[in-house]
């Protein structure tokens, strides 16, 4: 089905192109159709929308006072309350809003998410083409390079990375997303395999297309479903490395409101108050299993195996 | 088979060099100077030259690795900057706390993961089905370092049935394995159930059904054995992650595991001492993937054909 697209994409010049974009469009509907009957993947969808919601909406729900930003304003005089009342998620050591911060960490958790999606996606995807595509020496330095980031698991090698850039936001950013490339790369590498050898390819290279065009407008348009799928579930793998380098310090450092940072200052008060606790990771678990299932519903979406 | 297991040994070396160059390269590009660390801030200019060339940190970058190289063959990783000890002393020492705690992980989690996979699948679409489907996701959405101190508060702090911290008894062990398993026995069951889906449906079960085999029978000694190939990759692979969760488990439970002291040593920038410790456990690991592959050649005649 996809393979249609591009044949008709490419048709030759001259040919009335108006078929072009209703054929796009009638692709995405199908895979969307299917995708909405699946009522996990919808409530994963749900989900993430609202967290989008609550992100964008932060500084009305928690707006910055006169001195502090919105996750910073103490009341020393009410700290520990538990949640219900004024702060619905109860407050933390220095009386700060729980709520408050959760929200303004959901800004924290998507920009991490989309940033280190985006390196791991880009250079991931870039190997895997090039492997892919030029078999023989290419293939196998890029394999090779990305069998050994994989031989070191990968929330060690997110560690190492971190380790030696230094803590920080940005340090986990850049490491998690370097460990992440192995799994985009071995993907696109895979499916471009199995479209090298199509005829629209040798179609397209015999009206003169160089290996650039056929790689970026007819291969990799076609690889792009596991790519999709890849990106959704390793948004939620994002999210959830960089939270748990945070928990161990190497992250985003106080007063951010960072949810893995979150849980990381609540370990000291665990015992007596569990709602510190409670909440962000909640909040972490919510995003991921957001993501799971529109992941899952992507990926039945479109295989055409379950095509009816 | 033995011409297989050689082979694959082969393939493992140069991963294991690239590794060891990937590490040292971490090291190399680490802001701060080893010397001044060790010698600290009020060295005499003599000293602290001295030192340098004593260690090696004189040399240029590819002599340096060789003679990391050189060394690592030899065990002999360094000795740590804080304790001025030998690595290798002080990670051997707290690192079968690690194994054993990735190895109880692992027997949890095929324990719990490989029947509920099975039955979730025998019984599909049953209301078991949809609530191991459910728990399956909730399991893998949930960060395990949450978990952890979720499990700390509901059974050692409320219930008292458990010690919070330490490794000393079996009841020490019990939190902290399933912090680690839960996760990887919800992945073991998404696998166990899909794959016996997909062998359950095939013609020689029907056969077997045909000729009044016993459904007990039919499930464990037909379908079953076809079913394990693809989940004995997914436990082997559960195992980096596992190595991996016991740098957030060990740190939240305060086990001297080798996970807890590289976070600590992340702190100090005792580089010897992470070096060593990625470096063993990428070992580990590479070395129970050449164990899966074994295994798998061993229940899969059709791959260790491959290799005859």
């Amino acid at each position: 089905m996809l393979t249609n697209k591009v044949a008709v994409d490419e048709a030759p010049v001259g040919v009335n192109a108006d078929a072009k974009p209703r054929k796009k469009r009638s692709q995405m509907h199908d895979v969307w159709k299917r995708f909405r009957k699946s009522r996990t993947a919808m409530f994963g969808l749900f989900i993430i929308i609202a967290l989008i919601i609550l992100a964008l909406s932060a500084e009305i729900l928690a707006p910055a006072d006169a001195i502090n930003p919105g996750y910073d304003i103490q009341d020393l005089g009410n700290t520990f309350a538990p949640p219900g009342g004024e702060h619905i998620f109860g407050t933390d050591n220095f009386g700060r809003d729980i709520f408050a911060r959760i929200a303004h960490g959901a800004r924290i958790s998507l920009y991490v998410g989309f940033v280190v999606v985006s390196i791991s996606m880009v250079t991931g995807v870039t190997l895997g083409a090039l492997s892919g595509y030029y078999s023989g020496i290419i293939d196998n330095v890029i394999m090779r390079i990305i069998d050994i980031l994989l031989a070191i698991p990968f929330l060690l090698l997110a560690v190492s990375i971190v380790a030696a850039l230094g803590p920080g936001l940005r340090n986990v950013m850049i490491a998690v997303g370097v460990a992440g490339i192995p799994g985009y790369a071995r993907i696109v590498r895979a499916s471009v395999l199995s479209v090298r050898e199509q005829e629209f390819i040798e179609a397209a290279r015999s009206v003169g297309a160089n290996n650039f065009r056929i790689i970026t407008r007819h291969i990799l348009p076609n690889c792009m479903a596991p790519i999709i799928v890849q990106a959704t579930m390793g948004m939620a793998g994002a999210i959830l490395s960089a939270a748990a380098l945070s928990f161990i310090g190497l992250g985003i450092q106080p007063p951010q409101p960072e949810w893995g940072a979150m849980l990381a200052e609540s370990r000291r008060f665990m015992r007596d108050h569990w709602h510190m606790v409670m909440f962000p990771g909640v909040a972490i678990a919510t995003v991921i299993f957001g993501l799971n299932m529109i992941g899952d519903g992507l990926r039945d979406a479109f295989d055409p195996r379950l095509k009816k | 088979m033995h011409k297989f297991i050689l082979k694959r040994l082969g393939m493992m070396l140069p991963v294991l060099v690239g590794v060891m160059f990937v590490i040292f390269t971490l090291t190399y590009i680490t802001p701060g100077d080893p010397v001044m660390m060790i010698l600290g801030d009020q060295a005499a200019q003599e000293d602290i030259v001295n030192l340098r060339a004593e260690l090696g940190l004189d040399q240029p970058f590819l002599v340096q690795f060789g003679m990391f190289v050189a060394n690592t063959m030899q065990f002999n990783f360094g000795t740590s900057f804080t304790t001025g000890r030998p690595v290798l002393e002080e990670i051997g020492f707290r690192f079968p706390t690690t194994m054993q705690l990735a190895a109880m992980s692992v027997v949890i989690s095929v324990l719990i993961g490989i029947p509920l996979g099975i039955l979730s699948a025998v019984k599909q679409y049953t209301i078991f089905d949809n609530g191991a489907t459910i728990i399956g996701l909730l399991g893998v959405s949930i960060p395990n370092f949450w978990l952890g101190m979720m499990l700390i508060i509901l059974f050692s702090v409320n219930l008292g049935w458990f010690p919070t911290t330490g490794f000393e008894t079996p009841m020490h062990w019990v939190l902290p394995s399933f912090t680690i398993g839960i996760s990887s026995a919800a992945i073991i069951m998404r696998m166990t159930r899909s794959s016996m889906l997909e062998v359950i449906r095939q013609d020689y079960i029907r056969t077997a059904r045909a000729k009044g085999q016993k459904e007990s029978k039919i499930i464990v000694s037909h379908a079953l054995k076809n079913a394990l190939i693809p989940v004995i990759t997914v436990v082997g692979l559960q195992f980096g992650l596992l190595l991996g969760g016991a740098i957030l488990t060990e740190t939240i439970y305060a086990i001297p595991g080798l996970g807890r002291f590289m976070v600590e040593s992340i702190q100090r920038r005792d580089y010897p001492i992470i070096q060593g410790g990625v470096l063993l456990l990428a070992l580990v690991f590479s070395f129970v993937n050449l164990l899966v592959d074994i295994l798998y050649a061993f229940v899969d005649p059709r791959i260790r054909s491959q290799y005859k």
